[in-house]
């Protein structure tokens, strides 16, 4: 069980309120139409899906309805920060450091 | 390599079993092999098998960083099945079926395959009518599968809750007679015996640090026991198949998750058959032990733990205790994760690279173990001749580039 600092609520609260969402910082081509199929296709499926540190968003599904982003070790699935959507992690710095790690 | 049969059960009594050969050799690695597997699990080394049995090709290596079968072959929950919806899926589901029929003769070890049925429970309209859509997709495709409805399931598992006072009612299901389970670390240890006996090195504890590129081609694997010289590589490392990409300087469509289960207390037989429910997404079948092997959905996040949160097995087991009242006090045993690398359209990649004489096979997600001997067969076909055997080529990285996806999402009564 994951407890995780919802940056908008600015409270711990439990895994079960919230939803994984995948990777984050995913920019869509400016150009859709003149993006080619190779661009596209990266941006729609593929991931980097690392072993070690993670930026991705979660969704606060049963409290503030609000996406925001987490960084989140793939391993010891400890969380490093949390962050609100737009925002840019401090990352990748040291575990334990950073704001709303876990508790 | 040692026939196993009655006869020789008889004779190596006679000695107290103390000398029956060991299953396979654990050998030194050599400078170089034709083709090197990176991934000892079934798939893996179901591909060195068939490489060595089928196209003669026994210069070849299995890089395995633990032991062979300790990932995600000693993890799921062993059901086999092919009723898949779409063409392309359901040849390859299929064609893994066929050689899941024959695969203890051929192997001369007993992988003890059932066929003792699959069912796959609707509890919605919509349920319905996607299990009717799906068991016509499959009879048109020599598949298997009738529609059942609620009086015939209680007669196949009369433990099974059909009433109308649940919150989400049996509605019907389909049923795949041919379906059924396996033994996991049989297939895992009868496709290694087979594929050593052909001459194929199994290097165990011997993990894969880099791959080594020039010139576009791929020349072989660093690995922690030194550079392994290779005219091709096949890469079948399941959930770290991302990982490995990464050394060869390529992307997947992959996210790797933790799939959870678990198993009970062996109990007298209550369940002959496999149970699987989409809509309140559970999965059950009993071992020939007498566990209940129980799983359901993967845990959302990314993850290569092996381990999960303890809300999704919550959530699994609130679906078996609604399927089935009674199992409501029996006692969970051990309970455990693996990492799968789930796929966007929910089937597998066995495909090459842009990097010359490298190949994946990858992407299986939460369905890999029933396709063990498929997967291993068509990859070897692949790797052997260095293009896409016919029924691989649909699952080519190059769909998430064109488009032309194969979606087996829920379609199938696949439980994600």
């Amino acid at each position: 069980m994951l407890l995780i600092y919802c940056p908008y609520c600015e409270e711990y609260r439990e895994e079960e309120e919230f939803r994984p969402k995948g990777e984050a910082h995913i920019a869509r081509p400016q150009n859709p139409e003149e993006t080619p199929d190779e661009v596209w296709g990266d941006y729609l499926f593929f991931r980097k899906n690392p072993r070690g540190v993670h930026h991705e968003q979660w969704l606060h599904a049963a409290g503030c309805r609000k996406y925001f982003n987490v960084t989140r070790h793939t391993v010891s699935y400890e969380i490093l920060e949390t962050y609100k959507a737009g925002q840019h992690p401090a990352s990748d710095r040291a575990p334990g450091v950073g704001t709303g790690g876990a508790k | 390599m040692q026939h196993y049969s009655g006869f020789g059960l008889l004779k190596h009594g006679l000695s107290y079993h103390e000398n029956w050969q060991r299953a396979w050799r654990n050998p030194e690695p050599k400078a170089r092999y034709d083709i090197v597997i990176v991934g000892g699990g079934g798939h893996g080394l179901a591909t060195a098998y068939y490489l060595a049995k089928v196209h003669g090709i026994t210069n070849v290596a299995v890089v395995e960083k633990g032991w062979l079968g300790g990932g995600n072959t000693a993890r799921n929950t062993t059901i086999v099945r092919s009723n898949y919806l779409w063409d392309e899926a359901a040849w390859l589901y299929e064609h893994a079926m066929k050689l899941w029929e024959g695969l203890s003769q051929d192997l001369n070890y007993n992988v003890m395959f059932s066929q003792r049925g699959v069912m796959n429970l609707g509890h919605t309209l919509q349920d319905m009518r996607d299990i009717q859509r799906r068991v016509n997709a499959n009879r048109l495709n020599g598949v298997d599968g009738e529609v059942l409805d609620v009086r015939r399931i209680q007669e196949i598992v009369p433990l099974m809750d059909c009433s109308r006072n649940t919150r989400y009612p049996v509605l019907g299901a389909s049923w795949q007679p041919r379906g059924g389970v396996a033994r996991h670390d049989a297939v895992a240890w009868g496709y290694a015996r087979g594929a050593d006996a052909h001459g194929v090195d199994l290097l165990q504890q011997t993990e894969v640090t880099g791959i080594r590129v020039s010139g576009g081609r791929v020349q072989g694997v660093e690995t922690t026991r030194g550079f392994i010289a290779a005219d091709s590589v096949g890469v079948v490392a399941a959930g770290n198949s991302s990982v490995i990409a990464k050394m060869a300087g390529l992307r997947l469509p992959l996210e790797s998750h933790p799939l959870q289960a678990l198993v009970s207390e062996p109990m007298k037989p209550v369940l002959d058959t496999v149970v699987m429910s989409n809509h309140v997404h559970g999965y059950i079948s009993q071992s020939d032990k007498g566990d209940l092997v129980i799983g359901a959905g993967i845990d959302g996040y990314n993850g290569y733990g092996q381990r999960g949160s303890y809300t999704t097995i919550e959530h699994t087991l609130q679906a078996i205790v609604e399927l089935f009242p009674s199992f409501s006090r029996v006692r969970m045993n051990r309970q455990w994760g693996g990492i799968v690398d789930t796929c966007p359209d929910a089937c597998p990649i066995i495909s090459a690279t842009s990097v010359g004489g490298l190949f994946f096979n990858c992407g299986w997600g939460t369905g890999g173990f029933k396709a063990t001997p498929g997967s291993g067969h068509v990859f070897a076909a692949t790797l052997a001749a260095g293009k896409a055997h016919l029924l691989a080529a649909p699952f080519s990285i190059d769909r998430f580039i064109s488009g032309k996806l194969i979606d087996e999402h829920g379609a199938a009564g696949v439980a994600h």
